[in-house]
C-alpha cells in the first residue's frame, strides 16, 4: 500500500509552494494524547475487562501511552450499537445519499484541519518518515474520502428490460454493520479506504485499528462525532488479532469483514467467516510482487522507482517490489545503480527532516527481517550493500541489497516487509513471465520498457490485481486496488470499491401490460 | 424547469428549514459588465441595455450588452483556455471537482445576496430564491463536483488481437443560453456538467435577468478557475444568442426556452458547423388524477405545480385531468387553494406569487385566458389582472375545458389552471399523449398496476407519481419530442458534454 505516486508531490501541495505557502511544515513539537479510549456510539468507553495495553515509539522503543484493551465483550457492545444504528428507521438509514456524501466530505474537511497533528502522530507511532505521513498518508486519506463522498448520491441501481410482463429494477442497499481490521503500515490511510465506501454505501462499521498504532483511527473517531455522524455508525475498538479480531471475524451479527494484513491471518478471517455466519469477506494480503526491468527501459526512472518500491516505509508495503527481475545486457549497470541509490539513506528519528528511513514497528518485525536477511547470505545470493541492524536503540535495519539472488532462495519466495531489494537476472520474455506468475501471491507488478507492444503483452499476461507501467506505487482514490490468488479477495478504492460494501436486491412487479 | 432538488415538494419549502432568511432590501449591484477571461469588459459597441424589477416596473440598473464581437471575444478566450496543454487541460479531474465544490461553498456563503438579486430582477418570492433555487444551484454544483473523477471510459474486448479502450474526453468550447425563468438555477444546470466534464464555455444569460449571472462570474473568479473557462456575456437573442449557436468555433450548445425558439437554434447549429446540442424546451404537461388516488394530496401539487413560479415553468401542470366521479369535487377544492393564494411583493415571507416577467408575456397571458372564456371554458376563479397593480395576474382557474381549446393546448406560463374531465385510462393516455410536446406527466393514484402502466405509456421524459416537481441533481430531466433533445442532471448530462475517443492499438503476434 505504499502511495509514493512515484515520488511526485501532490498537486495541492505545488499550489501551495507556488503561492509561497511552504510545502511541508514542520513536525508538531509538542503534542498531548487526547484520545485512549473505546469509542462506541460517538462516546468513550472503558474496557469491559479494565485491560489496557501500552503503545510504543519504535524509534526508541518508549512507551507512548496506554490505550483500553477491546476484547470480545467491547466488541458485542459495538456490533450492538452499530446494528441499532442500522435499524430500518433509524437518522442513518432515512438519510439522503447526498447528505451521507456531506457528512463524509466533512470528516475530510476536519482531517485537513488537523492533518499536522495526525502526521506527527502517524509518525512517532509507526515510525514513519514525517514527509511521508504528512504528504502520502495525509494527503491519500483525504482524497480517498471525498472521492467515496460523491459516491454516495451515484451508486445507481437499474431497471431491466426482463421476458414477460414484469417491471424489474434493482436496489444497491448497504449489507449493514461491517468489521474492519486495519494494519499497522498505514493505520490512517488504511481506515480511510475502508471507511469511505462503507459508509457512502450506508453501512455501520465496527473497526479494529492495529494494536501497535491505534492512535490516530481514535483520533479520527473524534473527529466522526464533530463531524456529524449519527451514534453507532462509526465504533473503534482497539485490541489484539487474537482477541478483537477473531470476535470481529467470528461475530454472528456482522455481516461483513474487510481486513488487510498478512496472507496468514486473512486465512483465518475467511476460515472464521465461513465457519459463523458466511459474513462477506474482503481481504487485501501479501505480495511478492515481481519488477520488470527491460533493457531498453529508461534506466535512471527504472532504478529509481524499483528503489522507492521496495524501500518506502522502510519496506513495510504489502506492495513492495521484492522481486526485481533485471533483462541481463543491464544487469550489472543496474544492480550498480541501485546499491549507490541505497548506500545514500540516512537512518534515524522519522520526524527529523534529513531522514529518509524510520524503524520497523516492532521487535517482533525486526527479528524476522534480519533472519531473512541471514538466510539470503547462507543460500548464496551476493551481498551488496547493508545486511545488519542499524544502531543500538530503536528497531532500525541498514538498507539491504542482494544481487545474484535466485528464485528458489527464501528472500526471493517469502513476504520480507523490510528494507531488503532482491536482484535477479532474465533472459526472455516468456521466461519472466512464467517466473513472476511463479507464486502464490498476485498483489502488484511492475514493467519498465519503452517498447508499446512488450508493456500492454505483459500487463495482460502478468497475475496481479495491479500493474504498473513505467511508474511504481502509483495509487490513486479512482483505481481499484486488490489483489490475484492469495494476496486477496475483492477490491478496494475506485467505483469496484463500492461492491464489496453493497447487497444487490432485484425487485420484480407483475404488471398488467407491457410496453417498450 | 420547477425544481425541488430533494429538499422541497410541490414548490413549497419543507419542514425542516432553518431560520427564514431576510432578503437584503436596497442592495446595490455591483456587476454589470460583460465577464471574459476571469476580467470585466464593456461592450465593443459601447451599448448597453436596462434591466428592470418587474414588482415595480422601475429599471434596476444598465448592464453591458454583448453582440457578436463580444461572443467572439469570449470564444476567444474559452478556445485558449481549452489549448492543449493549458491548465485547465492538465489539471486533475480530482481538482476539478475541487473548484465546483469551492463555487458551491461561495455561493452559499453569498446565498441571500443571490437570492435577493433573483427576487430582485425575476419578481419570483424571496423565499422560494432562497430555498428552491439556490438550493438546487449548490445540490447541483456539489453532484457533478463529485462527477468530475469518476467519468470512466472503457475498456473493450474487441475482437482479435488489439487493445481497445475509450476515453471520455470534453467536447471543447460550449454555448449556453439561459433562460429568464430560473435565471441561476438553469446557468448552473449546464455549467456545472460542462466544467465537471472539462469543458469551456460561454454563457448568454437572458436579456430580462442578467444579474445574478453576472454577481456569479465574481464568484468563478474568486474561487480561481483560469481564466477563460467560464465567460459570461448579457445580450439578446437574435444578436448575441444567434452569435452563439451559429459560431464555427464553438462545438457544443445547450439552450432552455421556447420551443420556437429551440429550432432557429438547432437549425443554425447545422448551417454553422454541427455543434452538438442539447435543448430544453416547452411542455403542456398533463397531471392525470385517478378517482382512487389521495385527493387532498393531488389537488395541493396540481395547485403548486401549474402556479408555482407564477406559472412560468416549462413543467407547469397546465392540462390536469381528472376522473369523471371526482371532478366537480375536485374542481371545488382547487378553487379554494386558488383563493388563498397570495399575490404580492415578492420580498413579503407570506408571499407565494410575485408579478410576470414582463409586459409581453403578461400580454400574452391575459390574451390566452380571453380566448378560454370565448371558447367556452368555465372561469371558476380569477381571470384578470390584479387591480392597479404592473404585471401581477390573478391565480385562474377554468373548469370544464375541452382539449380544442387554446389553453388546452398552447403553453401559457402564467397563472392559469384549465381542468378537463376524462373516463377511462385508455382515453386519457391517448389525449395526454396527443400534442407534440412531452417534458413531464404526472399520475396521482393508489394503484400499483395503473401507476406502473401510465409511467410506460405516457411520452414524456419525466413522469412523476403522487408527486410534482419532483427534480433531484441525480435524476435526468429533459423532453421527449417537442420539448427538448437530450437530458440535463444525473449521469446521463454527462454525455452531453462529453465525445467518446476510441483507442485501438494492434499488438504484435510475436510476443505471444
Amino acid at each position: 500500500m505504499a502511495t509514493n505516486e512515484g515520488q511526485k508531490i501532490p498537486e495541492e501541495e505545488q499550489t501551495a509552494a507556488k503561492l509561497g505557502e511552504g510545502t511541508i511544515p514542520a513536525p508538531l513539537k509538542e503534542w498531548k494524547i487526547q484520545y485512549t479510549k473505546i469509542f462506541i456510539n460517538n462516546e468513550w468507553h472503558n474496557s469491559l475487562s479494565g485491560k489496557k495495553f501500552p503503545v510504543f515509539n519504535p524509534a526508541n522503543e518508549e512507551k507512548i501511552c496506554e490505550v483500553e484493551e477491546g476484547d470480545k465483550e467491547d466488541v458485542d457492545k459495538a456490533v450492538k450499537a452499530a446494528r441499532s444504528a442500522f435499524q430500518i428507521g433509524s437518522p442513518w438509514r432515512t438519510m439522503d445519499a447526498s447528505e451521507r456524501g456531506r457528512l463524509l466530505n466533512r470528516l475530510a474537511d476536519l482531517i485537513e484541519r488537523d492533518r499536522l497533528l495526525l502526521a506527527t502522530l502517524e509518525s512517532v507511532n509507526g515510525g514513519k518518515v514525517f514527509s511521508n505521513a504528512y504528504l502520502m498518508d495525509l494527503g491519500g486519506c483525504v482524497k480517498i474520502l471525498r472521492y467515496f463522498a460523491s459516491w454516495a448520491d451515484k451508486n445507481q441501481g437499474r431497471t431491466i428490460p426482463i421476458d414477460g410482463k414484469y417491471f424489474s429494477y434493482t436496489r444497491h442497499e448497504p449489507v449493514g454493520v461491517c468489521g474492519q481490521i486495519i494494519p499497522w503500515n498505514f493505520p490512517l490511510l488504511m481506515l480511510a479506504w475502508k471507511l469511505g465506501p462503507a459508509l457512502c454505501c450506508g453501512n455501520t462499521v465496527v473497526v479494529k485499528p492495529a494494536e501497535q498504532t491505534p492512535l490516530t483511527a481514535l483520533h479520527v473517531a473524534s473527529l466522526v462525532k464533530e463531524a456529524g455522524f449519527p451514534p453507532g455508525v462509526v465504533n473503534i475498538v482497539p485490541g489484539y488479532g487474537p482477541t478483537a479480531g477473531e470476535a470481529i471475524s467470528s461475530h454472528m451479527n456482522i455481516d461483513k469483514v474487510a481486513f488487510t494484513g498478512s496472507t496468514e491471518v486473512g486465512l483465518r478471517i475467511k476460515e472464521a467467516a465461513g465457519k459463523s455466519n458466511l459474513k462477506r469477506v474482503s481481504l487485501e494480503l501479501g505480495g511478492k510482487s515481481p519488477c520488470i526491468v527491460f533493457a531498453d527501459s529508461d534506466m535512471d526512472t527504472a532504478v529509481e522507482f524499483a528503489h522507492q518500491g521496495l524501500f518506502i516505509h522502510q519496506g513495510q508495503t504489502c506492495t513492495a517490489a521484492s522481486r526485481l527481475f533485471v533483462e541481463e545486457s543491464i544487469y550489472n549497470e543496474f544492480v550498480r545503480r541501485s546499491v549507490e541509490r541505497a548506500k545514500k539513506y540516512v537512518l534515524g528519528n522519522p520526524l527529523n527532516q534529513e531522514v529518509q528511513q524510520g524503524p520497523q514497528i516492532d521487535k517482533e518485525q525486526y527479528t524476522k527481517i534480519l533472519d531473512l536477511i541471514e538466510s539470503g547470505k547462507k543460500e548464496g545470493a551476493k551481498l551488496e550493500c547493508g545486511g545488519g541492524p542499524s544502531g543500538n536503540k530503536g528497531y532500525f535495519i541498514q538498507p539491504t541489497v542482494f544481487s545474484n539472488v535466485t528464485d528458489e532462495m527464501r528472500i526471493a519466495k517469502e513476504e520480507i516487509f523490510g528494507p531488503v531489494q532482491q536482484i535477479m537476472k532474465f533472459k526472455t520474455i516468456d521466461e519472466v513471465i512464467k517466473r513472476a506468475n511463479n507464486t502464490h501471491y498476485g498483489l502488484a507488478a511492475g514493467i519498465f520498457t519503452k517498447d508499446l507492444d512488450k508493456a500492454l503483452t505483459i500487463s495482460s499476461a502478468l497475475q496481479a490485481g495491479t500493474v504498473w507501467v513505467n511508474c511504481y506505487g502509483s495509487f490513486s482514490p479512482q483505481t481499484p486496488f486488490g489483489g490475484f490468488k492469495m494476496s486477496g479477495n475483492g477490491r478496494e478504492m475506485g467505483e469496484y470499491g463500492l461492491h464489496e460494501y453493497l447487497e444487490v436486491k432485484t425487485v420484480t412487479v407483475k404488471i398488467s401490460e407491457k410496453n417498450s | 424547469m420547477a425544481t425541488t432538488n430533494g429538499t422541497l415538494e410541490n414548490g413549497q419549502p419543507d419542514k425542516k428549514m432553518p431560520p427564514l432568511p431576510h432578503p437584503i432590501r436596497n442592495l446595490e449591484v455591483k456587476h454589470t459588465k460583460i465577464f471574459i477571461n476571469n476580467e470585466w469588459h464593456e461592450s465593443k459597441s459601447g451599448k448597453k441595455f436596462p434591466t428592470y424589477n418587474p414588482s415595480t416596473v422601475e429599471k434596476i440598473c444598465e448592464v453591458e450588452e454583448g453582440d457578436k464581437p463580444d461572443i467572439d471575444k469570449a470564444v476567444e478566450a474559452a478556445k485558449a483556455a481549452f489549448q492543449r496543454g493549458s491548465l485547465w487541460r492538465q489539471m486533475d479531474a480530482l481538482s476539478r471537482g475541487r473548484l465546483l465544490h469551492k463555487l458551491a461553498d461561495l455561493m452559499e456563503r453569498d446565498r441571500i445576496i443571490l437570492a435577493t438579486l433573483e427576487t430582485m430582477d425575476t419578481g419570483k418570492p424571496f423565499l422560494h430564491a432562497f430555498f428552491i433555487d439556490l438550493e438546487g444551484c449548490i445540490k447541483t454544483l456539489r453532484y457533478y463536483a463529485g462527477w468530475a473523477d469518476k467519468i470512466h471510459g472503457r475498456t473493450i474486448p474487441a475482437d482479435e488481437n488489439v487493445v481497445c479502450f475509450t476515453r471520455h474526453e470534453p467536447i471543447g468550447v460550449c454555448g449556453a443560453i439561459i433562460p429568464w425563468n430560473f435565471p441561476l438555477m438553469m446557468l448552473i444546470w449546464k455549467m456545472a456538467p460542462a466544467l465537471c466534464c472539462g469543458n469551456t464555455i460561454v454563457i448568454k444569460p437572458a436579456e430580462q435577468t442578467p444579474l445574478t449571472s453576472l454577481y456569479l462570474g465574481s464568484l468563478i473568479k474568486e474561487v480561481g478557475f483560469p481564466p477563460g473557462v467560464v465567460n459570461i456575456v448579457p445580450g439578446y437573442g437574435p444578436t448575441a444568442g444567434a452569435a452563439i449557436s451559429s459560431h464555427p468555433k464553438i462545438d457544443k450548445i445547450a439552450f432552455t426556452g421556447s420551443t420556437e425558439v429551440g429550432k432557429l437554434i438547432k437549425e443554425a447549429a447545422s448551417k454553422s458547423n454541427l455543434k452538438r446540442v442539447t435543448l430544453e424546451l416547452g411542455g403542456k404537461n398533463p397531471c392525470i388524477v385517478c378517482a382512487d388516488a389521495d385527493l387532498d394530496l393531488a389537488v395541493e401539487c396540481a395547485h403548486q405545480g401549474v402556479f408555482f413560479n407564477q406559472g412560468q415553468c416549462c413543467t407547469a401542470a397546465s392540462r390536469v385531468f381528472v376522473e369523471e366521479q371526482i371532478y366537480p369535487e375536485f374542481v371545488k377544492r382547487s378553487v379554494e387553494y386558488a383563493k388563498k393564494r397570495l399575490v404580492g411583493d415578492p420580498f413579503d415571507v407570506k408571499t407565494e406569487q410575485g408579478p410576470q416577467i414582463d409586459q409581453k408575456q403578461f400580454d400574452k397571458i391575459l390574451d390566452l385566458i380571453e380566448s378560454g372564456k370565448k371558447e367556452g371554458a368555465k372561469l371558476e376563479y380569477g381571470g384578470s389582472a390584479m387591480e392597479d397593480r404592473g404585471l401581477f395576474i390573478k391565480p385562474t382557474v377554468f373548469s370544464e375545458v375541452t382539449d380544442n381549446m387554446r389553453i388546452a393546448k398552447e403553453e401559457i406560463f402564467g397563472p392559469v389552471q384549465p381542468i378537463m374531465k376524462f373516463k377511462n385510462i385508455e382515453e386519457v393516455i391517448k389525449r395526454a399523449n396527443s400534442i407534440e410536446y412531452g417534458l413531464t406527466a404526472a399520475v396521482f393514484t393508489k394503484n400499483l398496476d395503473k401507476a406502473l402502466k401510465l409511467a410506460s405509456a405516457l411520452e414524456s421524459g419525466t413522469v412523476w407519481i403522487n408527486c410534482y416537481n419532483a427534480i433531484y441533481a441525480q435524476a435526468p430531466f429533459g423532453g421527449f419530442k417537442m420539448s427538448g433533445n437530450g437530458r440535463e442532471l444525473g449521469e446521463y448530462a454527462l454525455a452531453e458534454y462529453t465525445e467518446v475517443k476510441t483507442v485501438t492499438i494492434k499488438l504484435n503476434e510475436k510476443n505471444h
